[in-house]
């Protein structure tokens, strides 16, 4: 996968669909202000707070059990939680789940969640699910064109597919509702060393044609390499919070995290 | 080899009636994993509303077959007002319940709806007019008649569209996508709540065509009538394979076949000590010997998953 690759899809992509504005200037994509989640009756988010800029990719890092996962589905209205959660100047507590992704707002969850009894096309579809406009058709022949793979398996079940494929049709899935805000959830999981640079390489793509990108991950030195900042969670809490690079520079992550 | 014809014809005409009726089963399971062992009175709800159609459209002098279309009309839109209604009063609440709770409620409903309707058009069994020609054709030495032609031809129909719907249309996809992955689907910006509502309105209309050509078949309607059709057509959805479409219409049609082969030959292989009126045991011996030896039933296998 080129660069150029990147740059027919981003020109492809770059009519701007008509939102409903409201976000005021200066004020972050996503604000989260003390958030705090329970989950199964313990207190696995105790009251964080981050931003997203629009356009801008954070990751945040942190072993497991830190509370990332949990953090990514209380912001997808899957889990409940106190706090505020700002995206887009509204309040998502005021939104159910399937209510985000028409705001720009796609969650790739963790183990990728392809529908598996679907066909890739399917699932590509089932990405635009919320969209009526005529460019949904494509929209998906120009992931195919990103993803000569996938159109190789268009009429094939998703739970065919290989992990590194499934991941690739689970992101291709959630830039068919256009995101402007793109949720990653543990993208590298479980997958080949090869395959996780593709993977990293088509997020990157993602991000460079400004959208803004919240990449949770186990493997913290690819996560900083991607971000430009990321927040550091150790359970339940943010410890650290810095621009990717001094954090990659920082000891105490390299510690902890990236095995120096 | 009359009598294996006969039955044949017979068998496919019952199971096309249990094939509509495991349809709606197999929906609501597919997505709730829920029996909505209600399903069998809204199918009995359906023969009665269309037979009050019959009854007062009986004095106009509009020709049998328009008075049985309005009447199936009629009966289509009360079934799907009561599948919704059904599906918001007693499940919904209970949708992040024990899987017990939901189940008893189905039972409950089930009662109340028989009780309803021993209320409304009383307890005794109402002759069903017949509004189709009474012909009959002779086939390979057997009769099929023209109401056993149309019960077929309108069972495949409906369950061609149906499979059309949840295979081509995004209504359908919505609906796979719910039943398998809930939560993404949410993400994908589907409203679970929607999608469950119109399973329920689409399964009650198929009911409500069971139960016009049920009573049809049998020239006969009564507020008990659902009972025992939901225990064969859910049979029927557990044989093919709950959860899968063409499983249900795989296991109602050979369900029908059984049972007629059964009854048609129950005489002759015990000396005559069973008689045709024995019928019924054979769906619950399929049952018990699906549930025993294959309880994913003959086409309930999944795709794999790799992690």
């Amino acid at each position: 996968m080129s660069s150029e690759q990147h740059y027919t899809f981003r020109e492809a992509e770059s009519r701007p669909l008509p939102r409903e504005g409201g976000r005021g200037e200066g004020q972050p994509l996503l604000a989260v202000t003390d958030l705090q989640v329970n989950y199964g009756g313990i207190a696995a988010v105790k009251g964080i707070s981050f931003a997203v800029e629009a356009g801008e990719t954070v990751a945040l890092i942190g072993a497991n059990g830190a509370g990332k996962t949990t953090t990514l589905k209380a912001l997808s209205r899957l889990l409940p939680s106190k706090g505020t959660l700002r995206y887009d100047g509204k309040d998502l507590h005021a939104l159910p789940p399937h209510a985000l992704v028409q705001r720009g707002f796609s969650l790739v969850p963790e183990g990728r969640g392809v529908f598996a009894r679907m066909s890739v096309t399917e699932n590509l579809q089932m990405g635009a699910y919320q969209r009526s406009d005529k460019e949904i058709a494509q929209d998906i022949e120009r992931m195919f064109e990103l993803l000569p793979r996938l159109k190789e398996r268009a009429d094939q079940l998703a739970g065919t597919l290989s992990g590194g494929e499934q991941q690739m049709l689970a992101i291709a899935r959630a830039l068919m509702g256009r995101p402007r805000l793109l949720l990653l959830d543990e993208p590298s999981m479980g997958l080949a060393p090869l395959m996780v640079q593709k993977i990293f390489e088509l997020i990157r793509g993602v991000a460079a044609q400004g959208v803004a990108v919240l990449l949770v991950e186990q493997n913290a030195s690819l996560a900083l390499e991607t971000a430009s900042r990321a927040y550091v969670m150790e359970s339940g809490t943010i410890t650290l919070a810095d621009t990717a690079a001094n954090l990659l520079a920082d000891p105490r992550v390299q510690a902890a995290y990236l095995g120096h | 080899m009359e009598t294996f014809i006969q039955q044949l014809i017979n068998g496919l005409t019952l199971g096309s009636i249990y094939a509509l009726v495991a349809l709606g089963y197999t929906m609501v399971y597919g997505i709730l994993g829920l029996i909505n062992f209600a399903h069998g009175e809204v199918v009995m709800i359906g023969a009665l509303v269309a037979l009050a159609v019959y009854k007062a459209l009986a004095a106009t002098l509009l020709p049998p077959l328009l008075i049985l279309l309005v009447g199936l009309c009629v009966a289509a839109a009360v079934c799907m007002a009561l599948g919704w209604a059904i599906e918001r009063i007693a499940y919904r609440p209970l949708r992040n319940a024990p899987r017990l709770a939901p189940l008893i409620t189905a039972i409950g409903v089930s009662i109340v709806l028989q009780q309803f309707a021993m209320l409304f058009w009383g307890r005794s069994y109402h002759s069903v007019p017949a509004l189709l020609p009474d012909t009959s054709y002779d086939v390979l030495g057997a009769r099929i008649s023209a109401v056993q032609i149309v019960i077929m031809l309108a069972a495949a129909a409906s369950m061609a569209g149906l499979i059309a719907l949840v295979q081509r249309s995004k209504l359908g996809r919505a609906m796979r996508a719910t039943a398998e992955k809930p939560e993404v689907a949410a993400l994908m910006g589907v409203d679970a709540n929607r999608i469950v509502a119109l399973t329920f309105v689409v399964g009650s209309a198929l009911a409500a065509l069971a139960g016009v050509l049920v009573s049809a078949n049998y020239s006969i309607a009564h507020y008990q009538m659902g009972f025992l059709l939901g225990l064969k057509a859910f049979t029927a959805a557990v044989l093919g394979g709950i959860g899968n479409i063409g499983g249900a219409v795989l296991g109602g049609v050979l369900l029908g076949i059984i049972e007629a082969m059964g009854a048609g030959y129950i005489g002759d292989l015990t000396g005559g000590v069973l008689g045709s009126h024995y019928q019924d045991i054979f769906c619950f011996l399929v049952l018990i010997t699906v549930l025993v030896f294959r309880p994913s039933g003959l086409m309930g296998e999944k795709v794999s998953e790799r992690a």
